[in-house]
């Protein structure tokens, strides 16, 4: 499977087991996505438990929160991350705390599904990656997938886990991995071992990272797309790289991280996100506070700049495979 | 400026709405003309929202001049419940009072009264059936009131005390009970207003028979919120009752500052399609008819209504609050809608079933029941004192349904910090 239907087989095999679960989102019914994620599931599960919504995602995520609140488990779409600001009071004041000033009366297991991220030439728009204002917010999980399998499994975790989660879909992998070399052909998920995902029902745990290459010199901090330009990176350059996929930023497994960096002793953190107050500055701190002894070299990030995301620049602007490497190199110097 | 061009154009003018009345204002409200009671028709539960354009724009009244139930709109309660009506609404007035003063004396950070208010919470909930979810804000105490909601609970959440269930989490007044049918609620305004929709469409999509009721101030219609969860109301047909309590003010702005000094909070409901009502708040039970009607509808499948009722907040915004320092005093005195309890009160003596006695000792009696609860309630301690009466690691529990590493972290690290410092 690629990304697509994996996270489509995740509804599916989650509908099936929860007549709870219901799909909802701009153009998510008939039409079945604008990047056809629930396609066939309304013809499946009918127009109750899948439907389209207004345009409106201040209403789409209240709804939702109401709809938990009853004792379903909603999967609202908000089309694009760069438009979830409009959700935002919804999401931060309503669902992420619903929880804890009602002492646990009433809750929130609704799974908020986005595509997010950009190296599609997205512009302004249809890039952003605004991870870091979720995890700033108590009361929010944040989950990343960035392959197939994972994107299954870490997103049927997400819709059964009892609180508000924030899953966001890297776009740029939706057909196939991006190692950030944005004038070679990209490969499809089919040659890529992470395609082969079981039909049926299965879960990869919130809140556990995964070290996708072991490695002795240098511990890279990535997610999402980042996760496969950092093994390009490093198997272009030869760096005997630890790379960890973080899979879930919130709550964070600080415990393979820091195992990490106690071995290597160096660290490069990167993101696509906007580097000030970034997702980045969090990992960060924490390495810096936990493996302060070991380190041989200021913990470099390698992000998003602090503008925003440029239509025609995208390749000055995307942290590819030069960024990086440079990166890289600087943090290897000593 | 405006002639810069050669066009010999007016200049433009902004409008900035101002009240009537400011500070020490003479009142008067003889330019606010009311239909008379029972003058307004009463379409069936399932009338087309075309059918009925007129009703936005009229006001829905039972009581008259002299406390006769007329017209249509009369609910003809056996005089038993509206007695229930006139003691849930006494008892709120009773418990304000009680907790306003407990504010005063230093006992709680923050009290807000509904005074005047009264009919809006306690009408519609004798109205609803017991376990239509109810999803207010924070002026509709009287709905945990009328459902007979133990007032020691209540008391115990304003003084975060050791019998907050919220576990002294929340600012006094923003109940939680759930038995009750009675959300959670929330200090960002308006937000519980696409919630109640929600709730009412999995209501719907589970064919389930209960419906949702929700409440917002016209302050807070002005929130995106409240347009959207009246656009999703009307795509889904949603089985749910929008109220919008028109209390003339939104802390010191007037309700002009919400859109209302060019059309009514009822007429939003037309342009999305939404049976609107426009009732006298004040009109117990004007507020129990219409929200019957609105239920009726909502549970036969014929779609969601938007009920706006016309009342005055008689008193402060909260104890915050001084409304000496923005309106005429003599507003809330001459408000031409009258009080609901002395309305209610009338009637009942109007039926032969009331009189000054019973009624002062109904008032005694609940008194009375207000004050033993609210010595029950500060055996448990109150705000200042006793206060810090839960235990420290409370704090960081329900964040999530599990707690994470890195709060558990946070918990004993505040902990150690404490020993340390030996607080």
């Amino acid at each position: 499977m690629n990304m697509i239907q994996a996270i489509n087989s995740a509804m599916d095999v989650a509908m099936e087991r929860d007549s709870g679960v219901m799909v909802m989102g701009e153009d998510v019914g008939y039409f079945g996505g604008v990047f056809r994620a629930t396609a066939g599931l309304q013809k499946k599960y009918g127009k109750t438990r899948v439907f389209d919504a207004p345009i409106n995602e201040c209403g789409i995520i209240g709804v939702a929160v109401g709809m938990a609140a009853y004792g379903l488990r909603p999967v609202p779409e908000i089309q694009f991350a760069d438009y979830i600001y409009p959700g935002m009071d919804q999401l931060i004041s309503e669902a992420a705390r619903l929880r804890y000033r009602s002492a646990g009366e009433f809750t929130c297991p609704i799974t908020v599904r986005s595509p997010f991220g950009g190296g599609i030439f997205g512009g302004q728009t249809h890039s952003q990656s605004p991870e870091g204002i979720f995890t700033h917010v108590a009361g929010l999980k944040t989950v990343i997938p960035s392959n197939p399998y994972d994107a299954k499994g870490l997103l049927i975790a997400a819709i059964e886990d009892p609180d508000p989660v924030i899953f966001f879909e890297p776009k740029r992998i939706y057909n196939g991995p991006f190692d950030g070399h944005y004038d070679r052909p990209v490969q499809p998920w089919s040659k890529h071992a992470s395609s082969e995902v079981p039909e049926g029902h299965y879960t990869v745990p919130l809140g556990k990272a995964a070290v996708v290459r072991e490695g002795e010199a240098v511990t890279i901090l990535s997610y999402g797309t980042m996760v496969h330009v950092a093994l390009g990176v490093v198997a272009e350059n030869g760096i005997d790289a630890e790379v960890i996929d973080l899979r879930t930023l919130l709550p964070l497994d600080i415990e393979t991280i820091a195992a990490s960096v106690e071995k290597t002793g160096r660290c490069v953190i990167v993101h696509e996100a906007t580097r000030t107050s970034g997702f980045g500055a969090e990992l960060s701190a924490q390495v810096q506070e936990r493996c302060f002894h070991v380190l041989e070299a200021p913990i470099e990030r390698v992000t998003g700049w602090d503008t925003p995301y440029p239509h025609s620049l995208e390749w000055a602007y995307f942290p590819g495979p030069v960024r990086l490497g440079e990166a890289l190199k600087r943090v290897m110097k000593d | 400026m405006a002639d810069e061009a050669g066009r010999n154009l007016r200049s433009l003018t902004l409008h900035v709405p101002e009240p009537k009345f400011r500070p020490g204002d003479a009142v008067s409200f003889d330019d606010m003309v009311f239909p008379e009671a029972g003058s307004v028709a009463r379409p069936s539960v399932d009338a087309d929202p075309a059918t009925m354009r007129d009703l936005p724009f009229t006001l829905i009244r039972v009581l008259d001049k002299d406390g006769k139930a007329v017209g249509p709109w009369n609910p003809r309660l056996p005089v038993e419940r509206v007695k229930r009506i006139l003691r849930g609404m006494m008892l709120t007035r009773a418990y304000d009072d009680r907790m306003f003063r407990a504010q005063r004396q230093g006992k709680t950070s923050f009290y807000m009264k509904c005074t005047g208010e009264e009919a809006v919470a306690i009408g519609a909930v004798e109205a609803l059936h017991r376990d239509d979810m109810c999803f207010p804000s924070y002026r509709q105490q009287g709905l945990l009131i009328g459902r007979d909601w133990p007032l020691v609970d209540m008391m115990c959440q304003v003084y975060s005390n050791a019998g907050d269930r919220l576990k002294g989490r929340q600012l006094p007044i923003m109940y939680s009970a759930k038995e009750a049918g009675f959300f959670s609620i929330s200090g960002n305004l308006a937000t519980q207003y696409p919630q109640a929709v929600g709730w009412a469409m999995a209501s719907a999509a589970k064919g389930d028979t209960r419906i949702a009721v929700s409440w917002v101030g016209e302050g807070s219609t002005a929130e995106g919120d409240f347009h959207a969860a009246c656009t999703f109301a009307s795509v889904y047909r949603a089985p749910v009752i929008l109220n919008v309590v028109n209390n003339q003010w939104a802390i010191s702005s007037f309700a002009g500052f919400a859109g209302g000094e060019s059309t009514t909070f009822a007429a939003r409901g037309l342009g999305y399609g939404i049976a609107a009502l426009r009732i006298d708040g004040n009109d117990p039970l004007a507020v129990f008819a219409a929200t019957e009607w609105a239920a009726e509808r909502a549970r036969t499948n014929a779609g969601p209504t938007l009920i706006e009722h016309f009342t005055y907040r008689v008193e402060a915004h909260s104890t915050s609050d001084d409304p000496s320092a923005y309106r005429s005093a003599e507003e809330a005195k001459n408000f031409p809608l009258g009080d609901p309890i002395e309305r209610l009160k009338q009637h009942l003596i109007g039926l032969g079933e009331w009189d000054e006695a019973s009624h002062d000792a109904l008032q005694a009696e609940l008194t009375d029941m207000v004050r033993d609860a609210g010595r029950e309630a500060e055996k448990l301690g109150v705000l200042s004192g006793t206060g810090f009466v839960h235990s420290f690691e409370t704090m960081f529990e329900d964040v999530f349904a599990e707690m994470p590493a890195h709060i558990k972290e946070q918990s004993e690290q505040m902990a150690e910090e404490r020993r340390a410092a030996g607080v």
